[in-house]
């Protein structure tokens, strides 16, 4: 039989595409723009070609910022994402823990991004903060302002604080969906507590784990107001990731044509990155949906 | 309308044209032949005509971003090597 088409639908459409327009599309062009411009302010614009990107991909300090947030959302992932996993795994499924575990989880995710870098910021402090003077009275030579280490501990320890509980929350809405059936099954092979992780709940939370990592990906390389809340990018440059960089050129130098051209690079590298994740995360669901006989998919 | 703030010149202009113009093209496209073509390509997963415009736009993106860094300021060649990575996404990805 064939489908009865109604286009009028598409008029819907309208409205969110009109706002799209208005606050992505417009800006980002108006960023090309810039990127191949330089100005001095006045809305007066000199033509600069390709010179600010080649500029750009042959400076140190660009391939050093680059470098550094790689660095840091790789870590963040490789400390987040497990933890997360083994919290989740350890949470109560029923009772009165469950929501008490819940709101508990939540709490960090609630608290805005430059509340957080200021609680650590001073947390971290040797002369006034819990932290800092605790290590110190430790015997541990801890300072966050001075030393390049003890800055990049502070700042990945911070944001495992804030965002672990965004993973567990996800695997726990994927664990707590697993019928009780598979459990029964597990216990009458006779499986281990490993098998049971593993070709049981690793499987169930595949999606949701998916969406985590994807999501703490983005945010952790985009990360901006908590590590220049706690060090400004420093001791020298060592905390000074790709967007802290591009907020110096653009606000700092008025450096906008170059500024516009980092912006440009930064985007293109976070859409290659989400398109290959994108494309991994749909396809693994599909291959997975074909396996089981139908769930899943695109 | 004044739009001196957005910094136009003709060669954005003429770039965001050229993306306009194959969104268009695109949608023509599906008009004529529905279903957007899928199909598993070289890549080993199902891509749609427009997944394999997407593919093209950002690696010739990248292409150009290598040439740059790479081998010096004239797009030109860039811009062909583009070209022809486009038409080897749009026959075997």
């Amino acid at each position: 039989m064939d489908k009865t088409w109604n286009n009028k639908g598409w008029f819907f459409v309208l409205p969110v595409l009109a706002l799209v327009l208005f606050s992505a599309a417009i800006p980002l062009m108006t960023v090309v723009n810039y990127s191949v411009q330089d100005t001095f302010g006045n809305n007066v614009f000199f033509w600069a070609g390709s010179e600010w990107f080649e500029e750009l991909l042959h400076s140190q300090r660009f391939h050093d910022a680059l470098w550094r947030q790689f660095l840091f959302s790789a870590i963040i992932l490789a400390i987040e994402v497990p933890l997360g996993i083994g919290v989740a795994l350890a949470m109560p499924r029923k009772g009165w823990g469950v929501p008490v575990c819940l709101v508990t989880m939540a709490l960090p995710l609630l608290i805005p991004w430059n509340v957080v870098g200021t609680i650590w910021q001073i947390f971290g402090r040797v002369d006034i903060g819990l932290l800092g003077h605790t290590l110190f009275g430790l015997g541990l030579d801890y300072n966050y302002v001075r030393d390049p280490l003890d800055a990049w501990i502070t700042i990945i320890v911070m944001d495992v604080w804030h965002w672990t509980s965004l993973v567990v929350l996800l695997c726990y809405a994927g664990l707590v969906s697993i019928p009780e059936a598979y459990y029964q099954a597990a216990r009458i092979d006779g499986a281990s507590r490993w098998a049971v992780f593993r070709y049981i709940q690793l499987p169930k939370m595949h999606r949701v784990l998916l969406i985590a990592i994807l999501l703490r990906f983005m945010d952790s390389f985009m990360i901006y107001t908590e590590p220049f809340v706690v060090t400004g990018g420093g001791p020298g440059n060592s905390t000074t990731f790709l967007s802290i960089d591009l907020v110096k050129m653009a606000i700092g130098q008025f450096d906008l044509g170059k500024a516009a051209a980092m912006s440009l690079v930064y985007f293109l590298i976070i859409l290659l990155l989400s398109w290959i994740f994108y494309t991994v995360m749909t396809n693994a669901g599909a291959e997975r949906g074909r396996a089981t006989g139908g769930e899943g998919g695109r | 309308m004044d739009l001196s703030w957005m910094a136009w010149t003709w060669h954005t202009a003429a770039f965001f044209g050229v993306i306009f113009l194959l969104l268009v093209g695109m949608g023509v496209w599906e008009y004529a032949r529905p279903g957007g073509a899928p199909r598993i390509g070289v890549l080993g997963f199902e891509t749609t005509r427009g997944d394999r415009l997407f593919v093209s736009l950002l690696g010739s993106a990248f292409i150009c971003l290598a040439w740059l860094g790479l081998v010096g300021s004239s797009l030109w060649w860039a811009l062909a090597l583009a070209l022809v990575y486009a038409v080897l996404v749009f026959r075997w990805v």
